[in-house]
């Protein structure tokens, strides 16, 4: 073997026996039938496969979607200008990036349940409002998809606000100046020159929020209370209480398909290549 | 036209004292200019004199720390660029990457609903000679087409003052030379008043109908190229200007800086030729005096080459010396 091909063998090997091995489990998984208690036996069967038409699952896949696809909107919201005010913060914009990646330094599990002490009825926005004497019964803030919502661009802003930066610090400033000298008003300016060339980031950034929120589980479990199922709650579901893990296995391939064709989609376009 | 008129539409722009700080150091210190209109002027200086701050302040793009910008008989301290009846050319160009050069063009037409802007445009295009290229993005232009498209995006509005940030900066020498000629031709066809900042003396002194000489903040001097060129008004314009042969208080230029075997009157300084410089169309004779310094005559070549290593005799006309 040459040198290249030695250097390269360790990556391989995690490739393989870290993605490529457990992936084609799953695939297998998805064409056998369920063991009474767990795991897997013959014979082979498409049956997981039909069973994912059922309009129940069907319901799941389009909820997963539209929560995802709406977490990624309010990330987008939320996270462009944050991302443009720090890129445009000067020296600060170290100190501000740092304080959007703080958060990462607790637990998921951690910062989830801090959503619940401040969602539920004895929570800080009811006893708040409630004190305030502007509500008198508190409002049902938890356990529902907004309360699922919530907790998904919160987790997930920060994959949004990072590529979207990187994107918008590399902009030249002469180019919103030069729009403004030609006549343009500010808002003008950010709808014709900073937004379409903030693109890639964007793109990236929508791409980052929206896979991982199409199968979250942790989120929706914590905060939708049970009521909320996503495509990860059902894959963990079939897992554990169902004991059904082909049919398991089936949904996470929908997840993954789902994830596959969106960034082949994406990857036909040349900006978001460049940050992918 | 009768004085009165002339009163009467005042400056095209005016600058009065004008004074930008920055935390720990003052850019401009005290600039007043006042421009008449159809004229090319530049403001030329070493880098970090306070030029491009100045031309900032005109845009719009900084406001003064004291001082008053005119344009047009208004005072504009407080206008934003996009309201501003002035244009830039960027060093950089700054044309919009994601949009063809023909949109680049008509994009100030459209941000002021001009109608027929994509006409407007075309017809710009054409005056810098670049309809062919109406199609393509600016990735795809050299950096002369780019600087003709930025010229275009900004001559197409008519403004009132073009301001001009060191445009030439980026090209090679022969394309800057090219463009530097196209570049007054562009301000006398469209009669539009230009302000060009540059560092480089030859275009400054080769462009303007008035050149504005300045130095840490401050302007030296406003005249003609002629006059600043054979007049200077301080020790440092006469050194940015043009090379200076120095003896004790006197300057004078090294075309004006004879050399002679013959000693010809009592004012003549003996001095060592060193070396003999051919530069195609001069020689510079590099001669070193008595006391150590150099002293440097330019002559016209062909003329007879005296030998390095030879005794001359340095002298020039008295109404060529300059003095402070």
């Amino acid at each position: 073997m040459t040198l290249r091909a030695w250097s390269l063998l360790p990556a391989r090997l995690v490739s393989t026996f870290l993605l490529v091995v457990p992936l084609g489990i799953v695939l297998v998984y998805c064409f056998l039938t369920r063991g009474d208690y767990g795991g897997v036996e013959q014979p082979w069967t498409l049956e997981n496969v039909e069973r994912l038409a059922d309009p129940l699952y069907l319901a799941i896949l389009w909820r997963s979607l539209w929560l995802a696809g709406a977490a990624t909107g309010l990330a987008a919201l939320a996270g462009y200008p944050l991302a443009l005010f720090i890129a445009r913060s000067g020296r600060w914009r170290n100190l501000w990036l740092q304080l959007v990646l703080l958060p990462f330094w607790t637990s998921f599990l951690v910062r989830t349940y801090a959503w619940i002490f401040i969602l539920r009825d004895t929570g800080l926005i009811n006893t708040t409002l409630i004190r305030l004497g502007l509500i008198h019964s508190p409002l049902p803030l938890l356990y529902n998809d907004g309360a699922v919502l919530a907790g998904l661009v919160y987790n997930y802003l920060p994959f949004f606000v990072l590529p979207l930066y990187a994107t918008l610090e590399r902009l030249d400033n002469a180019l919103p100046e030069a729009a403004a000298d030609l006549g343009a008003s500010p808002w003008r300016t950010f709808w014709r020159i900073t937004l379409p060339l903030s693109r890639p980031g964007l793109v990236a950034g929508s791409v980052l929020v929206f896979v991982p929120c199409l199968g979250a589980y942790l989120t929706p479990d914590l905060l939708g209370g049970g009521k909320t199922v996503m495509l990860g709650n059902l894959v963990q579901n079939q897992f554990t209480s169902s004991r059904d893990w082909p049919f398991g296995a089936a949904v996470s391939m929908v997840v993954l398909l789902a994830s596959a064709l969106l960034l082949a989609g994406l990857l036909r376009h040349k900006t978001a290549r460049e940050l992918l | 036209m009768p004085v009165y008129a002339e009163r009467l539409m005042g400056h095209v722009l005016e600058l009065r004292n004008i004074v930008k700080d920055y935390p720990g150091h003052r850019a401009v210190d005290g600039v007043s200019l006042r421009l008449e209109s159809g004229k090319f002027y530049s403001l030329v200086g070493p880098s970090g004199c306070g030029k491009t701050t100045t031309l900032r302040m005109v845009g719009g793009f900084e406001r003064p720390t004291s001082g008053e910008v005119w344009l047009n008989g208004t005072m504009v301290n407080s206008l934003p660029p996009h309201q501003r009846d002035v244009s830039t050319v960027f060093q950089s160009y700054a044309l919009f990457p994601h949009l063809t050069v023909l949109e680049n063009v008509a994009f100030g037409l459209r941000e002021r609903r001009v109608p027929d802007a994509v006409g407007l445009a075309d017809a710009a295009l054409a005056r810098v000679h670049l309809s062919s290229k109406a199609g393509n993005k600016p990735g795809q232009l050299s950096g002369g087409e780019r600087q003709r498209v930025a010229l275009a995006r900004s001559l197409v509005l008519e403004p009132q003052i073009l301001l001009l940030d060191e445009p030439l900066a980026a090209l090679d020498p022969n394309l800057r030379r090219q463009m530097r000629a196209e570049l007054k031709a562009l301000q006398r066809s469209s009669g539009i008043t230009f302000l060009f900042i540059t560092h480089d003396r030859e275009e400054a002194l080769s462009l303007s109908d008035h050149v504005a000489i300045m130095n840490a903040g401050r302007i030296e001097q406003l005249d003609t190229p002629e006059s600043a060129y054979h007049r200077p008004a301080t020790r440092f314009v006469a050194g940015f200007l043009g090379a200076m042969n120095w003896f004790g208080d006197v300057g004078v230029r090294p075309e004006r800086t004879r050399m002679s075997l013959a000693r010809r009157d009592d004012a003549s300084l003996p001095a060592t030729l060193e070396s003999v410089l051919f530069l195609g169309n001069s020689l510079h004779l590099h001669a070193r005096l008595p006391n150590g310094s150099t002293v440097v005559a330019e002559i016209p070549s062909g003329g007879v080459v005296l030998r390095e290593g030879t005794s001359v005799w340095i002298e020039w006309d008295p109404a060529d010396e300059m003095r402070w």
